[in-house]
C-alpha cells in the first residue's frame, strides 16, 4: 500500500440511548416527542466505525479519514462537540432529516452525493466506512447503497477487524450466525464496511485534535448541503412503544437456598 | 396481482435450513392471502437438495444458480446472482430469510432491480388488500407497520418470527440460470469461518435459556475485594449444567477488552444491547446487571425474565423483569449450581 487509504465513514447522530424516546405523528411522517430538543450522540456502531478508520489511517502512512454526516445543523454542530476530539478527521455534513422514520434510500442518495462531492477522492484508494446498522432505523442499508451507487463491488458487513496486507489487500472478519466470524481475504479497495463493535476501545479526548478538526468543521457547517430526507413513499400505519410493561414481583424476603431453588423450578419448566 | 418470490441461499447438499422454512410458512400464508402463486429461487453450490426439502410446499415454479463460484457468503457473487434470479422470476415481492448473507445484499440487490428492500421485518400480513409489513426502530425501543408502493419490493425476514413451514421431501424441478461472474466480482476470497477464542462454548443461540452477566460480577465484593475468578468458575459451571446462552453488558464486555483481568471469557459477541446482538430465548436471567435502558433494549425478544441484583431500586424492578430477587448472585448463583448437580 504505497499511497495510503482513503477512508470515508458515513456516521449519522441519534438520540442519547439514555433518553426516554416516544413516537410522535407529524405532517412530514412519524418522528420522536421533542426530537429537537433530545440529547445527540454519534451513532454507537459508526462510532466504532471512525475509531477504526483513525487507527488504520495512523498505520498506514498517506491513508486520510472523513466523517460524512447526515442531520440538522445545531445538532451536527452539539454532535462535533463531543466527537471532534476523539479522531482525526475531516467533517463533510450534510444538512437534512436524519430520522430513523425516513427512508434510507433518500439519505443514501444525499449521503453519496456528498461522497462524490469531496474534492480530490481517489476511488482505488477509496475504503467506506460506516457502522453495519444504525441506532435509528437499524436496517443496514444505507452504506449498501452508498457502495452501491458509487460501483464498489466488495461488501463487508458486521466487520469486528480488518488487516491490511503489504500488497494493498486486506482480510476482513464479519459476523455471522452463531457466534462466528466468516474471514475473508480481499484484493484491496474500494470496499465497503459495515463495522460492528471493532477492538477497540473509544479514544480518550486529546484537545488538540479537537482544536485541529474543529478549524475545519465550523465553515463545513456553514457551507454544508442541504438535502430532501424523507419518506419515499413508505406509508405507515401505526408506530408504537411495546405495551410490555411488566408487573415485576420484587423478592427481599427469601434465603438463598430458595431463591436458588426457584431460579431453578422456572429454569425446569 | 402480486408475484411472489422466496429467495434463499442453500449450502450444498443440505436440506433447506430453519430460516429457509420459516420464510418459506410465511410466503405460504402471504400467497394465500393474496390468492396468488409463488416462486422459489435458490443460490449454491449445488442447490438440488434444498430445493427437493421444499418440492411439497406449495410453489408453483423453482429456478436457481448454481456453480463454485457461489458456494460461499461473498457480496459481489451473491448479488449477482440475485439479481438475475429477481429479474427472471419477474417477481414484484421477494422474501428472503433475514440471514447474514442475505442481509449483505439486500439493499443493493433492490437498487439493481430498481425497487425497495425493507430488512429485520417480524410481520408480515394484508390488510385491506394491502401488504403491510412490521419492524422495530431505535434499537427494538418502538414498533412501525408500513406499506411501499414501490416494487419489486424486497422484504428480509427476520429468523425466529413465525414458525417454520413442517415440509416432507419431493423433487423439485428447477430451472437453472446461468450467471457469468465478471473478474471484479472475484476481488474476494471467501477464507472460512473463525469462532473467537472463549465464546464457542458460551453463546448458544438455540438455547431457551439466555443468562446475561453483568459488570458487578467483577466489582469489590463484601470483604473489600473482586473475585473474578471466582465469578468465572461460577458461570461457566452454571453455563454447563444449563445449557444456557452468555449474554453481556456493554460494561463489562469493555473491561475485558481494555485488558482488565476479568472474565477472559468475555467478548464483544456476548454484548447484549443497544450495541450488541437481540438474541430471541425463551427465558432469560441477568445477574449482576443493573438493567439499563441501553441494555434490555436486547432483551426486546426474551419472553420470561428474571433478575438478581442487591439493588431493589435497579432497572429490572421497574416493569423490566418478572421476577427481581434481591440477593448476593455469587451466593445465589453458587447454590444454583449445586442444585443443578443434583
Amino acid at each position: 500500500m504505497t499511497n495510503g487509504y482513503q477512508i470515508v465513514v458515513c456516521g449519522g447522530l441519534v438520540p442519547d440511548p439514555l433518553q426516554t424516546l416516544e413516537p410522535v405523528s407529524t405532517p412530514n411522517g412519524p418522528a420522536l416527542k421533542n426530537e429537537m430538543m433530545l440529547p445527540v450522540a454519534l451513532d454507537p456502531w459508526a462510532g466504532h466505525a471512525l475509531y477504526e478508520a483513525a487507527h488504520l489511517a495512523k498505520q498506514i502512512p498517506g491513508s486520510k479519514v472523513w466523517l460524512v454526516s447526515l442531520g440538522a445543523k445545531p445538532k451536527l454542530q452539539q454532535l462535533m462537540m463531543s466527537v471532534a476530539q476523539k479522531a482525526a478527521f475531516e467533517f463533510v455534513p450534510v444538512e437534512g432529516n436524519a430520522g430513523g422514520f425516513m427512508s434510507a434510500y433518500d439519505c443514501a442518495a444525499a449521503l453519496t452525493a456528498a461522497i462524490k462531492g469531496i474534492a480530490g477522492l481517489d476511488m482505488t484508494r477509496l475504503l467506506l466506512f460506516g457502522g453495519w446498522e444504525s441506532a435509528s432505523r437499524g436496517a443496514g442499508s444505507t452504506l449498501q447503497l452508498i457502495g452501491e451507487s458509487l460501483g464498489i463491488m466488495d461488501q463487508f458487513m458486521g466487520v469486528d477487524e480488518i488487516k491490511p496486507q503489504a500488497d494493498g489487500s486486506f482480510t476482513v472478519l464479519e459476523r455471522v450466525e452463531g457466534a462466528r466470524h466468516q474471514e475473508s481475504l480481499c484484493q484491496g479497495a474500494p470496499a465497503v464496511l459495515g463495522w460492528a463493535t471493532g477492538s477497540l476501545p473509544e479514544p480518550m479526548n486529546n484537545p488538540q485534535v479537537g482544536m485541529m478538526n474543529m478549524r475545519s468543521i465550523m465553515p463545513a457547517l456553514q457551507r454544508a448541503p442541504k438535502a430532501n430526507v424523507a419518506l419515499d413513499g413508505i406509508e405507515y400505519a401505526s408506530v408504537e412503544l411495546p405495551k410490555q410493561q411488566r408487573d415485576t414481583r420484587i423478592v427481599k424476603d427469601l434465603s438463598v437456598e430458595q431463591i436458588a431453588q426457584e431460579i431453578v423450578d422456572w429454569i425446569k419448566q | 396481482m402480486e408475484k411472489i418470490l422466496l429467495l434463499g441461499f442453500a449450502d450444498a447438499g443440505q436440506a433447506a435450513d430453519k430460516q429457509l422454512l420459516e420464510a418459506a410458512a410465511a410466503v405460504s400464508k402471504l400467497a394465500a392471502d393474496l390468492n396468488t402463486a409463488w416462486d422459489i429461487a435458490l443460490v449454491g453450490k449445488e442447490i438440488q437438495t434444498a430445493a427437493n426439502s421444499l418440492a411439497n410446499s406449495g410453489a408453483a415454479h423453482f429456478y436457481g444458480v448454481e456453480g463454485d463460484d457461489f458456494e460461499t457468503a461473498r457480496y459481489a457473487s451473491d448479488l449477482l446472482a440475485a439479481e438475475a434470479l429477481v429479474k427472471k422470476s419477474e417477481a414484484t415481492l421477494v422474501i428472503v430469510p433475514g440471514t447474514s448473507r442475505a442481509n449483505r445484499v439486500v439493499s443493493a440487490l433492490s437498487a439493481r432491480v430498481n425497487g425497495r428492500a425493507d430488512t429485520h421485518l417480524t410481520g408480515i400480513t394484508v390488510r385491506d388488500g394491502k401488504i403491510t409489513v412490521s419492524r422495530w426502530y431505535y434499537r427494538q425501543r418502538m414498533e412501525g407497520a408500513f406499506a411501499r408502493p414501490q416494487r419489486p419490493w424486497i422484504l428480509a425476514l427476520e429468523p425466529g418470527s413465525v414458525a417454520p413451514a413442517a415440509l416432507s421431501a419431493g423433487t423439485a424441478a428447477v430451472e437453472k440460470i446461468t450467471v457469468e461472474l465478471p473478474e471484479n466480482a472475484r476481488r474476494t476470497k471467501v477464507l472460512g469461518m473463525k469462532t473467537p477464542a472463549g465464546t464457542a462454548q458460551t453463546i448458544r443461540p438455540d438455547a431457551k435459556l439466555l443468562f446475561v452477566a453483568g459488570a458487578g460480577w467483577t466489582k469489590k465484593q463484601a470483604d473489600g475485594q473482586s473475585h473474578a475468578a471466582d465469578a468465572e468458575s461460577i458461570i461457566l459451571q452454571f453455563l454447563d449444567k444449563s445449557q444456557a446462552s452468555l449474554g453481556s453488558t456493554k460494561s463489562l464486555v469493555d473491561m475485558s477488552g481494555e485488558g482488565n483481568a476479568v472474565l477472559s471469557f468475555m467478548t464483544h459477541l456476548n454484548q447484549v444491547g443497544q450495541t450488541g446482538s437481540t438474541p430471541r430465548h425463551p427465558k432469560g436471567l441477568a445477574t449482576c446487571c443493573h438493567g439499563e435502558e441501553p441494555h434490555v433494549v436486547g432483551w426486546r425478544f426474551i419472553k420470561e425474565r428474571r433478575a438478581v441484583n442487591v439493588d431493589a431500586n435497579c432497572g429490572w424492578a421497574r416493569g423490566k423483569a418478572d421476577v427481581l430477587y434481591v440477593a448476593d448472585a455469587f451466593a445465589v448463583m453458587a447454590k444454583v449450581n449445586e442444585l443443578l448437580c443434583k
